[in-house]
């Protein structure tokens, strides 16, 4: 046990309990409106569809860092949004963990959307016509209907955000920099550690912990999803 | 209680423009593929908005473009067994045929349901996953599901288009006990002249996004002019029959309205009421009674209608007692034998002509 503990250095140790901290409140907050988000574009009809498409892709296409200055700007200390954040909420964002998960979310937002959005548009949408004729309203239709059928999509989204949030490393450096115990993540750490003479060693070890990481969101998420094939082929 | 359909609209490079009244029982929407049919039902059903018009179900109003009225999907009442049936796969039969009661809040006891699963034998299904079901099993599911959720008007778009003559053999006597307890109007989506012959008491005959014929099946069918609407394949007379006894020689005697005939089918019980299709291009005709010929069927009549085709050729329609039989003869024919209506003649109708599906218990 503790050749395992002493693997990593300390700080390590609060490098990867940061990273899963960061990327599971990433994940958990960001993913009700992924799903919101991915169910209106894949069905709805409205104007401005587009536009709120190429919003969501913005931070997939922009450097990193321009994402993590945007967030500076906006969410920063002085920043309007930021201010009131903090005067209605007291929640600080910039330097902060919770910053971290917010430029975590940001960045994995496209890739949940976007897999909960093929989910949808692979769903038969005469079905929830059908439910509709059976006396359902929308909102049951959803529930009952359209959330059980994208399940496997919105599971396949859950796994990528949180991956993405895992490895992000330009805009969370960007909006809270690397201090470590508070917003030195994984990959903040690995580029903290490479900095440092002598400290390839310490790089090689964290970069095997987030191989580790990696493929353990991989094989539960495989896990996962064969189970729901199963039960929807039982009996 | 009655439904009232009129309503017009535009897609690209096509138009609909349709007005009828489905009166309780089955109201046949007939006429081939690609015609708007389903648009009808769809229409009907709220899921598909027209450009104009006026849908109402006796005395509710589902839609009124002039009065800005759109009742909702979900409000109107209208059960609709889909062509592709549309089970939810990831629900048990149960779960799915209870759908529409607990979306409604209704109660979902086993008094409650078990009507409907003993007219439709699905008992044995319940617990079953929809892809384990066979496609009868799940035509008849489907029928299910629409039907408890108490709807007030049924919409059956082709349901038996996509199984195999025996499964449709084992849904059809399932829909005529429907149409025979249920006391709401159904509308029956088909391009099937034998499922609309058997089934249907009204026909409404589409052509080209319009209405070409509205009435009683066995009238229209059976109408010389309703032939340039559908079709030559489609025409022909409809008689109810009684199986009067079943000959040695393995035919069947049958008292039809227009007089006897004979068929080879040993396995209709006698003293049954049937019905059979005798269709236009299955009658021949003679000046004179016919004899040394291998046709059983001769039937003595009056031309009633003569109506000469655009497409070439005649429909010739013969008072037979107090039927209606319908021909299908050559211009050249017609000519040579100078039919004129009032004329007596003889109709031969080879017995082979008349295929089993065309045979209806009633």
């Amino acid at each position: 046990m503790s050749a395992f503990a002493d693997f990593l250095e300390p700080e390590g140790w609060q490098a990867v309990i940061l990273s899963l901290k960061v990327s599971f409140w990433a994940t958990l907050l960001s993913l009700p409106l992924a799903v919101w988000v991915g169910y209106v574009l894949a069905r709805g009809q409205f104007w401005g569809k587009q536009l709120l498409n190429g919003l969501v892709h913005l931070p997939l296409i922009l450097p990193p860092v321009v994402t993590g200055y945007v967030l500076l700007v906006v969410f920063g200390r002085r920043a309007p949004l930021g201010t009131w954040l903090e005067e209605v909420f007291g929640l600080v964002l910039a330097f902060r963990w919770t910053g971290a998960a917010l430029a975590a979310a940001v960045m994995a937002f496209p890739l949940m959307v976007r897999a909960i959005r093929l989910a949808v548009e692979n769903t038969e949408p005469g079905l929830e016509a059908a439910a509709a004729t059976l006396g359902a309203s929308k909102p049951f239709i959803f529930v009952t209907v359209t959330l059980p059928l994208i399940l496997p999509g919105i599971l396949t989204g859950a796994i990528l955000g949180f991956a993405k949030a895992v490895g992000e490393f330009g805009a969370t450096i960007t909006f809270v920099s690397s201090i470590p115990g508070e917003t030195q993540t994984l990959p903040s750490a690995i580029y903290a550690a490479l900095q440092v003479p002598g400290g390839e060693g310490q790089a090689a070890r964290l970069v095997i912990m987030s191989l580790v990481l990696a493929l353990g969101a991989l094989i539960i998420s495989e896990v996962l999803a064969h189970r729901m094939a199963r039960k929807r082929t039982a009996r | 209680m009655s439904l009232q359909v009129a309503f017009q609209h535009r897609y690209p490079g096509t138009s609909l423009d349709v007005r009828f009244e489905a009166p309780q029982g089955i109201t046949a929407l007939f006429g081939p593929s690609g015609v708007g049919k389903t648009s009808v039902i769809n229409v009907v059903a709220g899921l598909l908005r027209p450009d104009q018009g006026r849908i109402a179900l006796g005395d509710r109003l589902f839609f009124d473009h002039a009065a800005r009225v759109d009742l909702p999907t979900r409000k109107r009442r209208v059960g609709y067994v889909f062509q592709d049936h549309r089970l939810f796969p990831h629900m048990t039969v149960l779960q799915n045929l209870t759908y529409g009661r607990r979306a409604q809040r209704l109660p979902v006891q086993a008094a409650d349901i078990d009507p409907v699963v003993q007219m439709l034998g699905l008992a044995q299904l319940l617990q079953r996953m929809p892809e384990a079901l066979s496609g009868g099993e799940t035509q008849r599911v489907a029928i299910g599901r629409a039907l408890l959720a108490e709807p007030e008007l049924l919409l059956l778009d082709e349901p038996l288009a996509a199984l195999d003559q025996a499964r449709r053999q084992e849904i059809m006597p399932y829909l005529e006990r429907l149409r025979d307890q249920a006391a709401m109007p159904m509308l029956y989506v088909s391009h099937s002249v034998s499922e609309v012959a058997r089934l249907a008491t009204t026909v409404v005959a589409m052509k080209d996004g319009r209405v070409a014929r509205v009435g009683p099946v066995a009238e229209v069918f059976a109408d010389p002019v309703a032939a340039d609407a559908l079709g030559d394949a489609a025409m022909g007379a409809i008689l109810s029959a009684r199986v009067v006894a079943q000959h040695a020689d393995g035919l069947t005697e049958l008292a039809a309205a227009g007089g006897t005939l004979w068929l080879p089918y040993p396995d209709v019980g006698a003293q049954r009421n049937v019905t059979v299709r005798v269709r236009a291009q299955d009658v021949m005709l003679s000046l004179t009674r016919p004899s040394g010929i291998s046709a059983l069927n001769v039937l003595e009549g009056r031309i009633r209608k003569l109506h000469r085709r655009e497409a070439g050729g005649v429909m010739v329609q013969l008072q037979c007692g107090n039927a209606h039989l319908l021909a299908r003869i050559t211009g050249r024919s017609a000519a040579a034998m100078a039919l004129s209506e009032g004329d007596q003649v003889f109709a031969v109708v080879k017995t082979v002509a008349v295929a089993e599906a065309e045979v209806f218990g009633r």
